[in-house]
C-alpha cells in the first residue's frame, strides 16, 4: 500500500488542513446525528461554516466568548452528544486552559477541541495569533489526547477518529495551504506513528507541517549518503513509544521537528521517553524560546529555521554525537 | 460648542481624511489587515490623537500623559496611522505594515513601537489593563486620564464584564472607555450572533456613566469626550455609533470587510469614495 502521494517533491498538491476539517465535519454530520459544532465568531476561518450550512440546527456560534464555549461544550457532552469546539489555536488552548483542565481533562468529558491557525504559518497576524505553546499546554493535561495531522488527508482521518474516540481530544491544524503528503489509503490510528521512509543512520521524528520538511531533508540526506528514517508522529499523546524505541535502537540518533516551542512540545515528549529508556543523542528543531512575528508563512518557516536544510544541519550534528 | 472652534474641527476632519487614505493604502499594500474597524474608527482616533489626548510623541513615556489602551488590537492600521502622523515614528514606515521584521506587527506590540501602551490582539484584555492604570492614577491622585477602545463584538468576552464590574465598583471616574458600535463582527451582525442590546443599560447596571454619540461626526465625538472628562464619580462608557468601513459604501454593514484587504480595484474605489465624501463636506 502506498502511504505517500506521488510527485510530492516536484509538484505537491497544496491544501490547508483546516479544509480537511471542514470537509470531515460535513461527512460526520451526515452519518452521526450526535455531532454538534461550536465556534466563536470565526465560522468561516475554521471552515465550520460548511457544516453550519448543511446542519444549521446542530451548529452554534457563541460569539467572541471562548471560555463559555468550553463550558457549553462540556454541558452538551453530558447530554450524550459529541461536541466539536473549534476556533483559532490561541483561543482554544491558552485562553480557556482552566476550563479545559477542570471540565474536559479532569472530568474526562467527550469534548473534541479543534484548533486551526497554529504556529508561525498563521503569518501576517503576528505573535498574538501564532500559538507556539499549545502542544505543551494540552499534552501536560492528564487524560488528554493530542494530535497534529501532517496534511489534509490525515486531518480528515483524525477528525473521524476523534468522533469515534471516547474522551477528550485536541487536534492541531493550520491556516495556510500545505503539501498533500499522505494518500487516502494510508492508515491512521490514534497513537500509532507512520514510518513514511525507512533508514538506518538516523530517525527524523516530525509532526504537522514539519513532516513535509522532514521528507525533503531525508531526500537531501540520501544524496549525501545518509540514510534517514522519517516517522510521522501525528499523535503526540499518547506517544508511540514502541516505534520510538525501535527507531532509537536501530538508528541510534534522533532529530525531532515541529512548528512549536522546543520546550514542552514533540521534542520534549520524545526526550522524556528516550532519556529514561534508551538515551541516544537527540537534536531538536522548533521555536527556540521566542514569540512569532508578522510575515508570510513561507518567510517565517525560513526565518525560524524550520526548513529541510535546518533538519539536514541537525542530522549532521546529531550524527557527530552518535556513539 | 465650547472652546472648540469650527476651524479646529475642520482641521481635524482634514487629518481624518489623510488617516483614512493611509489605512486603505497600507492594508492594500500588506494584502491583509482589518480595514472595516480601522476606517470606521478614523474620526475617533483623529479626535483622540490630535485634540483630546494629552500626550507628547517626543516623550512617549512622559509620566503625566493620558493613557490610551487599544483593546481591539486588530484595528492596528488606524492606530499606527494616528501614531505616525502625530510623530511617534516616520509616516514612511507605515508601508511596512505586517511585513517581515517590521515594527508594525499585525497586532500592536508595545515593545517594538513607541506610543503603544500594551500589546493587544487577543480580544477582551485591554479594558482590564486600562482599569489597572486608572486605579493607580486614582490612588496616587494623578491628574491624567485613561482611555480605552473596545469593539462591540469584543464586548461578548466575559473579561470585558469583569473589568466593567471592577471599574464601576472602584468608581474609576478617570477612565473613559468607548465602544465601536458598528454592529458587525466576523460572522455577521452582533445581534444575530450573540446579542449585546440593551448595551447602554448593561453598562449603566455596572455603575458606569454612559454616553452615546455618532462616532463618524467630529463635533459629536469631541463633545462626548468633553462630557466624559467632566464626570467625577463613575467610569464613562461612550457608545460611538459608527459604520464599518466608513465612508466606503460597499463596506457598510458587510462583515467580510471586518478583516479583508481590498484588491487593486477595491482600494481604488474606496479611496475615490473617501475623497468624494470629504469633498461633499465642503470644508
Ligand atoms: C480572544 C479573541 N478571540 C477571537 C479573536 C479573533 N477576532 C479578531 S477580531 C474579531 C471580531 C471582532 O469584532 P468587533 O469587536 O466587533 O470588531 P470590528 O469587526 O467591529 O472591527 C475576532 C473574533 C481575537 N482576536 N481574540
Amino acid at each position: 500500500m502506498k502511504y505517500i502521494q506521488e510527485n510530492i517533491f516536484n509538484n505537491p498538491k497544496m491544501l490547508p488542513t483546516r479544509d480537511g476539517f471542514g470537509k470531515a465535519l460535513v461527512k460526520l454530520g451526515e452519518i452521526n446525528e450526535k455531532i454538534i459544532v461550536l465556534t466563536t465568531d470565526v465560522a468561516g476561518s475554521v471552515r465550520a461554516n460548511w457544516f453550519a450550512e448543511k446542519f444549521p440546527k446542530r451548529f452554534f456560534d457563541l460569539g467572541i466568548a471562548e471560555q463559555n464555549m468550553i463550558s457549553v461544550a462540556t454541558g452538551i457532552s453530558l447530554e450524550n452528544k459529541i461536541p466539536f469546539a473549534t476556533t483559532f489555536g490561541v483561543f482554544i488552548t491558552g485562553r480557556v486552559w482552566d476550563q479545559i483542565r477542570v471540565l474536559v481533562s479532569y472530568s474526562q468529558t467527550n469534548v473534541k477541541l479543534v484548533a486551526t491557525h497554529t504556529g508561525v504559518t498563521v503569518g501576517e497576524d503576528g505573535a498574538t495569533h501564532q500559538i507556539l505553546e499549545d502542544i505543551a499546554l494540552m499534552r501536560v493535561l492528564p487524560n488528554m489526547t493530542v494530535i497534529v495531522p501532517s496534511d489534509f488527508n490525515e486531518t480528515k482521518k483524525a477528525i473521524f477518529a476523534a468522533a469515534d474516540f471516547k474522551g477528550p481530544i485536541y487536534i492541531r491544524l493550520g491556516r495556510q495551504k500545505a503539501p498533500l503528503i499522505t494518500t487516502d489509503d494510508a492508515p491512521f490510528e490514534i497513537g500509532k506513528s507512520q514510518k513514511l521512509r525507512d533508514g538506518n543512520d538516523v530517525t527524523i521524528v516530525a509532526c504537522g507541517v514539519l513532516v513535509y520538511e522532514a521528507l525533503l531533508a531525508a531526500e537531501k540526506l540520501n544524496k549525501l549518503g545518509i540514510s534517514a528514517r522519517v516517522l510521522n508522529m501525528h499523535t503526540i499523546k499518547p506517544l508511540d513509544v514502541d516505534s520510538l524505541l525501535e527507531a532509537a535502537k536501530t538508528t541510534g540518533a534522533i532529530v525531532t521537528a515541529e512548528e512549536h516551542q522546543i520546550a514542552g512540545g514533540l521534542g520534549s515528549a520524545v526526550a522524556e521517553v528516550l532519556s529514561q529508556q534508551n538515551p541516544v543523542p537527540i537534536e531538536m528543531i522548533g521555536i527556540n524560546d521566542e514569540f512569532g512575528i508578522s510575515g508570510t508563512s513561507d518567510q517565517l518557516l525560513t526565518y525560524y529555521g524550520l526548513r529541510s536544510d535546518n533538519i539536514v544541519g541537525s542530522v549532521k550534528k546529531v550524527l557527530k554525537r552518535k556513539r | 460648542m465650547n472652546n472648540i472652534e469650527k476651524k479646529q474641527i475642520n482641521n481635524l476632519i482634514e487629518i481624518s481624511k489623510q488617516l483614512r487614505i493611509d489605512v486603505v493604502n497600507i492594508i492594500h499594500g500588506a494584502k491583509s489587515g482589518h480595514i472595516g474597524g480601522s476606517l470606521g474608527l478614523a474620526d475617533i482616533f483623529t479626535a483622540l490623537y490630535f485634540h483630546v489626548l494629552n500626550h507628547n510623541s517626543n516623550d512617549p513615556n512622559w509620566a503625566d500623559r493620558d493613557r490610551f489602551v487599544v483593546s481591539n488590537g486588530h484595528v492596528a492600521p488606524i492606530y499606527y496611522t494616528a501614531l505616525a502622523h502625530s510623530g511617534y515614528f516616520p509616516v514612511s514606515e507605515l508601508s511596512s505594515l505586517r511585513k517581515l521584521r517590521s515594527r508594525l506587527q499585525g497586532h500592536p506590540n508595545s515593545l517594538e513601537l513607541p506610543g503603544v501602551e500594551i500589546s493587544t490582539g487577543s480580544l477582551g484584555q485591554g479594558l482590564g489593563v486600562a482599569c489597572g492604570m486608572a486605579l493607580i492614577a486614582q490612588k496616587d491622585k494623578e491628574d491624567h486620564l485613561v482611555y480605552c477602545s473596545i469593539g462591540d463584538g469584543e464586548t461578548q468576552e466575559g473579561s470585558i464584564w469583569e473589568a466593567a464590574m471592577f471599574a464601576g465598583h472602584r468608581e474609576l471616574s478617570n477612565l473613559i472607555a468607548f465602544t465601536d458600535r458598528n454592529y458587525i463582527q466576523i460572522d455577521g451582525n452582533t445581534e444575530e450572533i450573540n446579542k449585546l442590546e440593551p448595551l447602554a443599560e448593561k453598562w449603566k447596571a455596572f455603575n458606569w456613566n454612559v454616553l452615546s454619540a455618532n462616532g463618524n461626526d467630529m463635533e459629536e465625538i469631541l463633545n462626548a469626550f468633553e462630557k466624559a472628562k467632566k464626570e467625577n464619580s463613575k467610569p464613562t462608557m461612550i457608545i460611538f455609533n459608527t459604520k464599518l468601513g466608513f465612508p466606503v459604501s460597499f463596506m457598510d454593514g458587510v462583515s467580510k470587510w471586518h478583516g479583508t484587504a481590498p484588491n487593486d480595484k477595491e482600494a481604488k474605489s474606496a479611496i475615490k469614495e473617501i475623497e468624494e465624501y470629504y469633498l461633499k463636506l465642503n470644508l
